[in-house]
């Protein structure tokens, strides 16, 4: 969007310039005397380039360069376009809205442009598929590139569309000049997969199918087109270009060599760990993991990125994570984000110290897609982990020939070793989840409200209906609720940027939509606060969903640095507060959220209150207007 | 013990070896304190559960720990905290990820008072009990 003087004072100055041209005109048809006068006026003036009155100068087209760019946005299957305006894509906004009839894709109308990927973001992990995310290539960007990293560290493809102008002598003066830029895409380069800057609508054609099949290519990432606005702009002249098909690859499946060895290792041993994070990268991922946790008997640890394996599933036994990692023998990473990470554990102390979570001798297996593809700037692929065979491959596509491999090697000997197995570890698993329940019962009643019980009164509200939590995360929803379908969870931002869970939780929302799913969004405070705009976003565009606030009023782990800090420096512990609490005043989210058309009450203290409170926001969503509910909740 | 040392050592001997001995226990008192661990066999002194309410929260305690010990971040510790002495030298020295805590900047009276508080906070209903943690 233009805010500068100058493009509003040029903008007017247009207009009087063309009322004063229609006068002038009229003027020149009325009198034929006049009409002498005036072409000698104007054969005497200077050449300035501008049409003279004699030729006739053309207004209008028929058929902009940005149709063609609809079309072929149309032919990758986009539903919609999150954005918020921008003059550079001006023409192709237009293409969508009228050309397109604003449908597959439709517009919808962000309040920033960290929004607007975030909503692209959390809608892939629901859809399976790209929204495009429309930003100016500088103004728009920068505020986008947030979004891009969280995208790009969550392994998520984002397809965003920059406006430009890249030819000096066609830019206004003023807001045109700053916001177009040589090279677009060099701000993002270091955390999207490709990006490409077409010179033409066929180039724009054969680059844009290209940008989304390596963006849809495992390890998934976003991508960056540049859409030139004189490309945009101009008419199509001659032979219109023909759409570039787009024939997806299929994704990399592990070398047959090196699934047969996972399989023999997993076979022969005797406590097997399976980790998934990043698996579930389709409904049938979680599928084929219980497919292979249960020819082994196999427990699961999960770390939560994505939907990997049912919360109550008998081998779901991440509540046990420490006694599983410590006594395995072979633990095979499926998909992990940080395998270094899963297996130690450091110590934040003055001099930070590390502990093996796993025994002498054990054998790591890892089938990643990032062995495949990583960049080094950024340094999101965390600490370098030792392995015994490491397998280049989709996680989701490589399970079935492992879990074939499995079942071929598997003996009678092994299979009744297995079944024992498989009883003990479900005798095991009862204890750890009374341990868990036991423990969600402190501070049942207490006042703020504890995120146990927060997670259990929401879950006894929802829990028969089609629901999807659409919070990263997950904390005790994760281990009270009862998962058991690929949509109920998302996973978190990917690269810890905060900010990303609002906007994230509305794109994800949407998407859930039109399957007609019930939505509940558990948002954290200082989250909301970054770009609170997104509220509106989901009233104006009727997107409904319920918000339950964990509202405990500070940015919580930056609290817990500053306290740690003081401790090391062995100083005043008082005043951890100062920078991180979100206080005096209070923000009145209830008020917040209504005031961009929610409903909404609060803020809520009082946990008995809670149920009822439910009741009527549930009511609201169900109506279709979206609903929050400011509970101010324990620090975590 | 006192016969068996004036079994072995007689007279002036002895009074020598019992100083000795005293001595290097004192010592080891001394270092102990000096590392900010309580000494063994000095009773829980009595504290407030009233101020040790205030310093809980002044001193973010509960911002890891919970208003109620509940826990989060950090372990339960209410209700029935670990007794005193074991509080204390866990303060001061943690073994896990929970910064340390020397008399500095919590002194021992006022860890007494935070003690006394979470001693003070009530036992919440059984698990089982609770019709929301039955409902699956």
């Amino acid at each position: 969007m233009d805010k500068s003087e100058k493009t509003k004072k040029s903008s007017v100055d247009r207009r009087d310039f063309l009322k004063l041209a229609a006068t002038g005109a009229a003027a020149l048809v009325a009198s034929a005397k006049s009409a002498e006068a005036e072409e000698e006026v104007v054969a005497a003036r200077p050449d300035t380039g501008a049409p003279k009155a004699s030729e006739a100068e053309v207004l209008t087209t028929d058929r902009p360069g940005s149709d063609f760019m609809v079309d072929v946005m149309k032919s990758l299957g986009f539903e919609y376009v999150f954005s918020n305006p921008g003059s550079s894509f001006r023409s192709l906004q237009e293409s969508i809205v009228n050309y397109g009839k604003n449908k597959d894709p439709e517009f919808i109308t962000c309040c920033h442009e960290e929004s607007s990927v975030a909503m692209g973001h959390g809608y892939f992990k629901v859809e399976g598929r790209p929204v495009a995310v429309f930003a100016h290539g500088t103004v728009g960007l920068q505020h986008a590139a947030m979004g891009i990293y969280n995208a790009f560290c969550d392994r998520v493809p984002v397809y965003v569309i920059l406006g430009n102008t890249f030819d000096a002598t066609k830019r206004r003066p003023g807001a045109e000049w700053s916001h177009s830029v040589q090279d677009a895409a060099s701000m993002v380069r270091d955390y999207t997969k490709w990006d490409d800057m077409p010179i033409s609508l066929a180039h724009f054609s054969e680059s844009a199918v290209r940008a989304y099949k390596i963006a849809m290519t495992p390890p998934m990432e976003p991508v960056v087109i540049v859409a030139d606005s004189d490309l945009q702009e101009s008419p199509i002249e001659g032979n219109e270009p023909r759409l570039t098909k787009l024939t997806l690859t299929r994704p990399p499946q592990g070398d047959s060599g090196a699934v047969a060895e996972a399989a023999k290792m997993l076979v022969a041993a005797e406590n097997p760990v399976l980790i998934a994070d990043r698996l579930g990268r389709t409904a049938i991922g979680m599928k084929y993991l219980a497919e292979l946790a249960e020819a082994l008997q196999a427990p699961v640890i999960d770390g939560g990125g994505r939907m990997n394996f049912p919360s109550h599933h008998p081998l779901n036994q991440t509540e046990r994570r420490g006694a599983l990692l410590s006594n395995a023998d072979v633990i095979l990473g499926l998909e992990l984000g940080d395998y270094w990470g899963e297996i130690h554990t450091m110590r934040d102390q003055l001099h930070r110290s590390t502990r093996n979570n796993y025994k002498q001798g054990v054998k790591l297996i890892t089938i990643a897609a990032t062995e495949l593809y990583s960049k080094s700037n950024y340094q999101d692929f965390q600490r370098f982990q030792e392995v015994d065979l490491a397998i280049g491959a989709d996680g989701e596509a490589t399970l079935p020939s492992l879990i074939e491999e499995v079942k071929r090697l598997t003996t009678a000997d092994r299979k009744r070793a297995f079944e024992d197995r498989g009883k003990k570890l479900a005798a095991a698993r009862g204890p750890a989840h009374d341990r868990m329940l036991e423990e969600a019962r402190y501070a049942w009643d207490s006042s703020p409200i504890s995120h146990a019980r927060l997670a259990a009164e929401v879950w006894a509200q929802i829990k028969n209906k089609d629901w999807a939590l659409v919070s990263g995360g997950g904390g005790w929803a994760k281990r009270l609720w009862n998962f058991d379908k690929y949509y109920q969870y998302i996973g978190g931002p990917g690269g810890g940027g905060v900010g990303y869970g609002s906007p994230a939780a509305v794109g994800a929302a949407l998407a859930h939509r039109k399957h007609g799913r019930f939505v509940v969004n558990i948002q954290n405070d200082g989250d909301i606060m970054y770009a609170p705009g997104v509220l509106w976003t989901a009233a104006h565009h009727r997107i409904p969903m319920l918000t339950v606030m964990n509202n405990n009023r500070a940015y919580h782990q930056e609290i817990m640095h500053l306290q740690r800090m003081a401790s090391f420096h062995n100083r005043d512990i008082t005043t951890a507060h100062i920078g991180t609490t979100i206080e005096d005043p209070n923000i009145d989210y209830a008020k917040l959220a209504q005031s961009m058309g929610w409903y909404a009450e609060g803020p809520i203290t009082d946990p008995a209150a809670l149920g009822p409170a439910l009741q009527r926001a549930i009511a609201s969503v169900e109506r279709g207007q979206p609903a929050l509910l400011d509970t101010v909740t324990q620090p975590r | 013990m006192n016969r068996l040392l004036q079994e072995r050592f007689h007279g002036f001997d002895f009074v020598l070896v019992v100083a000795m001995v005293g001595l290097i226990l004192a010592y080891a008192v001394q270092r102990a304190q000096a590392q900010g661990a309580a000494p063994k066999a000095a009773a829980a002194p009595a504290g407030n559960a009233d101020n040790g309410k205030k310093l809980y929260k002044s001193y973010g305690c509960y911002q890891c720990h919970g208003y109620a010990g509940q826990g989060g971040a950090g372990a339960r510790i209410a209700p029935k905290p670990i007794p005193f002495q074991a509080f204390v030298s866990y303060i001061r020295a943690p073994k896990g990820q929970m910064p340390p805590y020397t008399a500095k900047v919590l002194k021992e009276s006022e860890l007494a008072d935070i003690h006394a508080f979470l001693q003070s906070l009530p036992e919440p209903p059984k698990a089982k009990d609770i019709p929301l943690l039955n409902n699956e």
